[in-house]
Parts: structure tokens; sequence; C-alpha cells
């Protein structure tokens, strides 16, 4: 379980608790927070869940497999340092008080 | 149709959206993402709560995915978001007049929008033996649970399985067959596969990739009949050629029709799916129609299309949303899809349908390359197979029209795309 922030480009906060096992896309699915899509169903393949997260995170994340990688290179808002699709990030207790920033677009 | 203005924007206190698949479900969902506070109700026939298909026929048969994990939402997720979910109820009749619709059940709901997104049924060749016992389709939960068993038993007795077109759904099956084991013949009228979807290059590379696999493709080749034993269940399959196929288990993949019944019943304009303007409003302004079961213009490819895919279920579910919250702006998303057979994931960008020039770009011998695919000097599309990063770039030149990337420039040696996009995106 994990507290996690998402921050809306209109300056709203949606703050939620979500379950293990889960990903941070599905915690902002199973709320119904705008602005993730997940077309693919969370196989890194669609980058309609991208997200930034926050720049001053000290949580542990996992590295960015290859394919995460690739997906970033043509998501509908433009890339940054602190991009991730946020289907490949797990929700355990390690990031619990994870803050992500949702783009203004996804498709 | 095309010509008319935007919708006007009445206030709408009720929703009722029938079809309760990926387009259905995400117009909920993105009704109240955007604040919509009436009524929604989300009517389904079958009984399983929204849920996706394209694992039905990669992990879900194969037993990698279970049904739990092929839920768009858990239910909690509804309640909490004030979304009346009937399922297990089918739309029967929908009266336009009275804006209501009726349920088997008797229960009528009326509406002030109506969202018709009742997807679209396997089509079965109407050939002798077509009925036999182990004859299937692939569309939904209870089809591939069925099959699942009917893969396994058709293992455990050494049978052969024999998919009867080589479509998408039909080709996933067969990789899946075989990864489990299972002996299995593809048969396919047209001269290759994926035939409407993919360019010949593409089509070839997965031609080749089914017979390293072992699947035997047979392309030109009709099934004339199918003939069974005492039981009553399939054995075998004769071919336009007189040739016979062993066939324990046969699965027609031979594409699918469109749900337009009740909105041709209800008067409403149908013709290969139901018809609807840019706007995804039928004839009657009051009901949409999204996802498989429409036919809409595209003004990016300058005719109608009506699309099976994930991207324009979802992305339809959002214009009519937004059209129903008085926000509407017309359907231009563009288009993509994907498929996973073996290890390849392959990828289509755009509609590459009607192009007249093909460049590889990639490692085709590593089984990592794409195909650009232009009309003239205009970007159609693009088939990435491994290479998603192709295929994420080819999606924003498309949203950015398909002009910018020539097919010249495409085939100088050496091209890549994430340089090409290095060099020719604006810095943010
Ligand atoms: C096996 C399989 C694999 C696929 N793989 C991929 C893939 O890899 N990538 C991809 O992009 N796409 C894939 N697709 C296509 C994708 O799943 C569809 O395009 C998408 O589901 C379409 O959504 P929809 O809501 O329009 O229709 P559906 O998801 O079919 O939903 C329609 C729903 O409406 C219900 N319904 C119909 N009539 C009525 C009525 N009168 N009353 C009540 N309910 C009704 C139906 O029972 C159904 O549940 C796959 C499809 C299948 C079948
Ligand atoms: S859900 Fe598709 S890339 Fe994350």
């Amino acid at each position: 379980m994990a507290k996690i922030t998402y921050k809306h480009p209109n300056g709203t906060d949606t703050v939620v608790d979500v379950p293990s096992p889960n990903t941070v896309m599905r915690g902002a699915k199973i709320n119904n927070i705008d602005g993730i899509e997940a077309q693919c169903g969370g196989s890194a393949q669609c980058g309609t869940c991208h997200v930034y997260v926050d720049e001053a995170n000290t949580l542990p994340l996992p590295p960015m497999h290859e394919s995460e990688d690739d997906v970033l290179y043509g998501t509908a808002c433009p890339r940054r340092p602190n991009s991730r699709l946020s289907c490949q990030l797990p929700v355990t207790d390690e990031i619990d008080g994870l803050v992500v920033h949702l783009p203004e677009a996804q498709s | 149709m095309a010509g008319s203005p935007a919708p006007p924007a009445p206030p709408v206190s009720s929703v009722v959206i029938v079809g309760a698949g990926q387009a259905g479900a995400d117009t909920a969902a993105a009704l109240r993402g955007r604040g919509f506070s009436g009524r929604i109700t989300l009517v389904g026939e079958e009984e399983a709560l929204p849920y996706r298909r394209p694992p039905l026929s990669k992990g879900y048969l194969g037993g990698t995915v279970d049904a739990g994990d092929l839920e768009l939402l858990p239910a909690s997720s509804y309640a909490d978001q004030g979304i009346d979910l009937v399922l297990g109820d089918r739309a029967a009749r929908i009266d336009p007049e009275e804006r209501s619709v009726v349920l088997d059940s008797g229960t009528r709901l009326s509406y002030d929008r109506l969202v018709l997104a009742t997807g679209a049924r396997p089509r079965r060749l109407p050939v002798p033996g077509a009925d036999l016992d182990g004859v299937m389709t692939l569309r939904g939960l209870a089809d591939a649970a069925a099959l699942r068993e009917a893969l396994r038993g058709t293992l455990r007795e050494g049978g052969h399985l024999l998919v009867v077109g080589g479509g998408f759904v039909g080709l996933e099956l067969a990789a899946t067959a075989r990864g489990m084991g299972l002996e299995a013949t593809v048969v396919e009228v047209g001269p290759r596969l994926m035939a409407r979807a993919l360019s010949p290059g593409m089509s070839e590379h997965l031609r080749a990739e089914h017979l390293r696999q072992g699947v035997r493709v047979l392309l030109r080749r009709e099934v004339a009949a199918l003939r069974g034993d005492a039981s009553g269940h399939v054995r075998v399959a004769e071919l336009d050629g007189g040739e016979r196929v062993q066939a324990d288990l046969v699965v027609f993949g031979v594409g699918v029709r469109p749900g337009a019944e009740l909105a041709a019943a209800a008067g409403l304009e149908v013709g290969d799916g139901i018809l609807v303007d840019r706007w995804l409003r039928t004839s009657d302004p009051a009901i949409h129609a999204i996802g498989d079961c429409a036919r809409f213009p595209s003004a990016r490819y300058g005719r109608q299309l009506r699309l099976e895919s994930v991207q324009n279920a979802s992305d339809q579910a959002r214009c009519a949303a937004a059209a129903i919250c008085g926000d509407p702006a017309p359907y231009e998303a563009v288009p993509w899809f994907w498929t996973e057979q073996y290890a390849t994931r392959l990828q289509i960008a755009g509609i590459t349908d009607g192009h007249d020039r093909a460049v590889t770009v990639g490692d085709p011998s590593g089984g990592r390359f794409s195909v650009l695919c232009f009309r003239g000097e205009r970007l159609l599309g693009a088939e990435s197979a491994g290479r998603p990063a192709d295929h994420m770039i080819v999606r924003r030149l498309l949203a950015a029209g398909g002009a910018g990337l020539s097919p010249g420039e495409a085939a100088r040696p050496g091209f890549d795309l994430k340089e090409y996009q290095g060099r020719s995106r604006q810095p943010a």
C-alpha cells in the first residue's frame, strides 16, 4: 500500500491510497483520475500512461527497461528526464508518498 | 453529414450506454472524468465486468493471464463513481421518439443521450459442417474459456488445430497453440496473411515466422466443408482443391459483423456498421455510436473507416463523452494497433492500406525493423516489429499531419527515426 499524489496540470491534486499489487497507472485508473488513459492495459506499448515523477523525489523507483525508454520517444507531451510510464511503476510500501505530475495530454 | 456544423449542446442529465465493452466502459469513465454529474447507465449483455479483449487470444489462452486480470476496473470503481452497471441484460429495442431503450428483462431506460458501443460478432463461414462440435469462434471471455479447454483437450489427444482465416486473431491463436505444443494449420483464402492491415513485406515476415515455428500456412486456399466423426465432432476439413486436412479443433477467424442490428431496427442509418458523422453522432443526433460498431468519416484518410482496435474504442469514447458534456470536437485520433505472435511484437501506426511506396528501416534479418508506408510524398503509417520507438515516433509524425518526412529521406542509407526526431523536434 502506498499513498500517491497525482498532480493535475490545472494545479489540483488527487491523493489516494493504492493497495499492492498494483501499478501507479492502475492506481489512477481505479480511482478514475482523468489524465491516464493506459490503452495497452499496462504492457508498455502505448505511451498513454506517461507521468513526470516529482523532481524532488527520493523514493526508490525501478530502473527503466529498454521498451519503456523506447515508448517514451513518442509520448504526446514532450519527454523530460523525469518522464516514466506509470504502468511500469509497481506500487510497494517503499514508494509511499510518491508524487507524480500528469501531462497535459496522453494522445 | 460530414459538412454539418458542430452539434449544439443542450444540458444532458441522463446517458445510457449500450454495450459494456472497451468503448462503453471508457465512455462512462470519461464522462465522470470530465465532471458529468448526471445519471450514467452502462448496459452489457455479458455477465462479466467490462474487460480487455486483447489478452484473450494471447496470454489468457496460453494460461499466463487469468480472467480477473482482464477487468478494466474493479466492481467498486463503478459504484464509487456512480455508474449504474446493468450486466447480463441485453438492449432489445430503442425508441428514438421517446428516447428510451427497452432491455430483454423488460426494464425501460430513458435517456437524453444514448451511446451505442455494441462491438462486433465473429462471422462463421457457411460451409457444410460449420455447426459440428469443435468448431468455434473467439470474441468474448466465454468463447476464450471454452477454447482454452478445447485447446488443452486437443493437445492431450494429440489432435490438430485448424485456423480458418489469416487475420490477427487467428494468427495469435495459432501462435499460442504452437507455444502449447499443438499442431496447427492456417488456411487463408487471400494471397497473404493480414492482407488488409499489413504491407506485403511485413506480411511475408510474419508468414516466415509461422513457418519457422512449425505452423502450416496455406494461402489462396478455401475450406469447402468440415466433416465430423460418428459423435458429431469435427475431424477433417476438405479444401477447395480436394485436399483433406486433419482438424480436431476448428476456429473461424474470418472477420466480424458489426453490431448494427439494434440501430438498424430503430431506423438509424447503417451500412457495414452504424454510420456516424465526424462527431460520432448517428443520423439521430441524440445517439452516438463508437468503437467496432461505428463507421465514421476520416478527414486524415479521406474516406469512411470502421476500425477494430482498443485505441479506436478508447479514443472514440473520450470524443463522445466530450460532445455529451458540451465540448464537441471532431474525431481525428491517429489510429494504431498491436498484435503479438511468438516473440514478435508488431505495432501498426496509421493505416498503411493504399500506400504506393514502402521503405524498410532497421534490421529485417534480425526481426527488428519498420516498414514506412507512403502515398506519394505523404506518410500514411508504419508497421514496426520489435521497434517500439519507431512506432511511437511515427504516431507523432502522423499527429502532425504526416507531411514532414519524405520517402526519399527515409530511404537514405543509415536513416534512423530516433535520430530524425532528435533533429526535427523543436526544443521544448
Ligand atoms: C481475441 C481478440 C484479440 C484482440 N487483440 C487486440 C489487440 O491486440 N490490439 C488491439 O488494439 N485490439 C485488439 N482487439 C480488438 C479490440 O478488443 C476491440 O477493437 C475492442 O474491444 C472494441 O471495443 P468495443 O467496445 O467497440 O466492442 P467490444 O469490446 O466487443 O464490446 C461490445 C460489448 O457490447 C455488448 N453488446 C452488444 N450488443 C448489445 C446489446 N444489444 N445489449 C447489451 N450489450 C450488447 C457485447 O456483448 C460486448 O460486451 C482484439 C479483439 C479480440 C476479439
Ligand atoms: S499503459 Fe500502455 S504504456 Fe503504460
